[in-house]
């Protein structure tokens, strides 16, 4: 995993603790990122998975500064983002952008084509000669035609819709794109194209993406690193087709096994690792290891300690007390 | 696992349109199929090809705009005794069949279940209604043995609970309670998992899988999801935009799909446990049912398109007697 380069994202024990509200005081905190730490190489993609609630939109959100953390660094370039003033911020605003799951809520109904992918660039009042043709030409980059340039995002279809939006990042130039469950929304023959898209893309233009998912096949398909989030924190971290092949946590297990596989003979004949209950509030987790109530393979000590993050192949993290006496 | 073939419903050249606004909805457009004793029959397909309401038709539940047009939906009660159409029944009729010997899970367990009661009293209540139970107190002492049947955590507990303080998967769990209640011989389950977190849509499938087994349940499973599909069924049939293009043994199907559509999704589908270098997708998108294409409706899709799929409706051909497939390749 370590490149003699730097990375171009790094997290470093990141915490995001939402206020939950009483009547006249705090009653306490939604620990929504409680801890997180990962690394991403230029023109790679780290996927990001794990079930509803653990916090992957969060993550998200803090890496672009779209909210501001409890504690802990994000660096872009190097740089803490959460530091970065006037220009900088500016040109950071610009390298790195995110898209949404729902296509359908993230463009406005009431704006054309050319006006919706046009838009960012007048925001940062970036010099383009030929408005319509450089719109034309990031149309053609997602698939689209001139033919749709001056229509609405409601003559357009899930998957289309998505295209537009992508369309309107690119306009910017990015470096970085925060892909938040961006074809969940859609059919799997659309979700196909998709994917195939933003991996094009990716290769052409040297992209880095964090992919945000819940389904392991798209993130498989997807990613060169894989990291695997349990109520706020990363459990386990590696290369993709390592956390794959040979996932360490036994919470990694379990989800793995709970995804059913697209071919009878396999998915009926697997041996699983299965879990009783499910993830507990965010608010109060669990002490110790917070995976703990659910473990198969709970020792004594996971209840009163909790494990820490250790390397225990080269490359590849784990966050749980089996591993953490090698 | 086909219980000798004996059938239980028997959808026979079904059509639905829906009267909107725009126009004329062509939904379910002469679909077919048999559900044998015993077994899970799934349909599978795409959102908006027509699973759920083709599943709602079995039991005329179509609102308007919606209208059952054609076909029949043969009941055949007993086995091997004369069937009864359902589509032909009086809604008082029906309401008795329904949530007694067919009933239904959907896919958000909190729209089935009434926030205003608990849990005990609305399992209590299904019974009653079917007249089951003598009393709703009688109801609630049966009430925690289903609880414990759907494996639900501390039942005598969770009995008095609200729905709102359950959590997703211990609701479905009560709405699988609630739907096997009485009896049923053939559970329709609508994505009775898609709202729910992986590990606890495993939970319910293991349990569904477990109750099919004790109860010699029959069910149809409706899913978008191939791995589900490949997970529980044993036959499954693959809609495209209203109608059944294919329909096939659960192995079968996986091993030698025929119908380009088919084909197609299935080539879609990123597998977790394969390392894939290039998803295939299919060019397009699933067309306005206002406007079907004419002929094969899935042709401007197609690669293999000929002229004639583009006139006209390809006949379903039985390749063998467990799959048929309804495209012109192979007539
Ligand atoms: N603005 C907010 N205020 C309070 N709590 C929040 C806020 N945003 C998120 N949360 C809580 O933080 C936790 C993590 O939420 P987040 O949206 O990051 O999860 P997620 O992993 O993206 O889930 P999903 O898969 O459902 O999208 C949840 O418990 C959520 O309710
Ligand atoms: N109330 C309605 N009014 C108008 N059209 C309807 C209505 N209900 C369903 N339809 C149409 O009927 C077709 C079939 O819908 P159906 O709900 O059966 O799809 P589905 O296969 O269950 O999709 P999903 O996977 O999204 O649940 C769709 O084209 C839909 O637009
Ligand atoms: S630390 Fe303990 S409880 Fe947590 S996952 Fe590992 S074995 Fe299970
Ligand atoms: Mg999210
Ligand atoms: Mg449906």
């Amino acid at each position: 995993m370590k490149c003699m380069s730097t990375p171009l994202v790094k997290v470093v024990d990141l915490k995001k603790y939402f206020p939950v509200k009483g009547i006249f005081f705090t009653k306490g905190y939604v620990k929504a990122v409680d801890g997180v730490n990962f690394e991403i190489y230029k023109g790679k993609t780290l996927g990001l998975v794990g079930e509803s609630g653990c916090g992957k939109t969060t993550v998200g959100k803090l890496v672009l500064r779209l909210l501001k953390p409890t504690s802990g660094k994000a660096l872009f370039e190097g740089k803490d983002i959460f530091k970065l003033r006037g220009k900088e911020l500016k040109e950071f605003r610009k390298k790195a952008q995110m898209v949404f799951q729902d296509p359908y809520s993230s463009l406005n109904p009431r704006m054309t084509i050319f006006d919706t992918i046009y838009e960012p660039i007048k925001i940062y009042k970036i010099k383009v000669s030929d408005p319509e043709k450089f719109v034309v030409e990031l149309l053609y980059r997602v698939g689209l035609n001139e033919s749709h340039l001056y229509r609405y995002p409601h003559e357009f279809s899930g998957g289309q819709r998505q295209r537009i939006a992508i369309a309107r990042i690119l306009a910017l130039n990015p470096e970085f794109i925060v892909l938040d469950e961006p074809t969940s929304a859609l059919d799997v023959s659309v979700q196909a194209q998709i994917l195939n898209l933003l991996k094009d893309l990716q290769k052409k233009m040297d992209l880095t993406y964090l992919f945000i998912s819940h389904d392991l096949g798209v993130v498989r398909y997807m990613s060169d690193y894989i990291a695997v989030m349990y109520l706020g924190q990363i459990v386990e971290y590696g290369p993709a087709e390592e956390v794959f092949e040979k996932p360490l946590h036994p919470y990694t297990k379990a989800l793995f096994s709970a995804i059913p596989i697209p071919d009878p003979e396999i998915t009926r004949k697997r041996e699983k690792l299965r879990v009783p209950g499910e993830p507990p509030s965010p608010i109060n987790p669990p002490s110790g290891c917070r995976f703990h109530p659910r473990c198969p393979f709970r020792q004594e000590i996971c209840n009163r300690e909790e494990p820490e993050f250790i390397e225990y192949e080269k490359g590849h993290y784990v966050k749980c007390h089996l591993y953490s006496r090698k | 696992m086909k219980s000798e073939h004996l059938p239980i419903i028997e959808v026979k050249d079904l059509y639905v349109n829906f009267y909107t606004y725009a126009g004329v909805v062509k939904a379910i457009d002469g679909v077919s199929f048999t559900i044998y004793r015993g077994e899970t029959y799934c349909l599978v397909g795409e959102t908006g090809c027509g699973k759920s309401v083709t599943a709602k038709s079995l039991t005329k539940l179509i609102r308007p705009p919606g209208r059952i047009e054609k076909g029949q939906v043969l009941y055949y009660r007993e086995p091997g005794k004369e069937p009864i159409d359902l589509l032909g029944l009086s809604e008082e009729e029906l309401r008795r069949i329904r949530g007694a010997e067919i009933s239904y899970i959907f896919q958000d367990p909190s729209a089935s279940l009434d926030p205003l009661y608990n849990i005990g009293y609305q399992i209590s209540e299904t019974m009653y209604d079917h007249g089951l139970i003598s009393s709703i107190k009688e109801g609630f002492l049966k009430a925690v043995d289903i609880l414990k049947s759907v494996l639900m955590p501390d039942p005598e507990t969770r009995v008095k609970n609200y729905p709102h303080e359950l959590s997703g998967g211990m609701k479905q769990r009560a709405v699988i309670g609630i739907s096997l209640s009485n009896n049923p011989r053939l559970v329709i389950a609508d994505e009775p998992t898609t709202a729910l977190d992986a590990t606890v849509q495993d939970q319910i499938m293991d349990l569904l899988k477990k109750l099919k087994k004790e109860k010699n349940l029959t069910v149809l499973l409706i899913t978008h999801n191939m791995g589900l599909v490949a997970d529980m069924c044993d036959r499954v049939a693959v809609m495209y935009a209203g109608r059944i293009v294919e329909e096939a043994d659960i192995y079968e199907l996986f091993k030698n799909p025929l119908h380009p559509y088919t084909k197609a999704l299935l080539k879609a589908v990123p597998n977790p446990v394969k390392k894939i270098d290039k998803l295939e997708s299919i060019p397009g998108t699933v067309p306005n049912l206002i406007y079907p294409p004419p002929g094969c409706r899935f042709h401007p899709r197609c690669q293999y398109a000929m002229e004639k799929c583009k006139s006209e409706r390809p006949p379903e051909i039985w390749v063998s007697s467990t799959h048929r497939v309804s495209c012109w390749l192979y007539s």
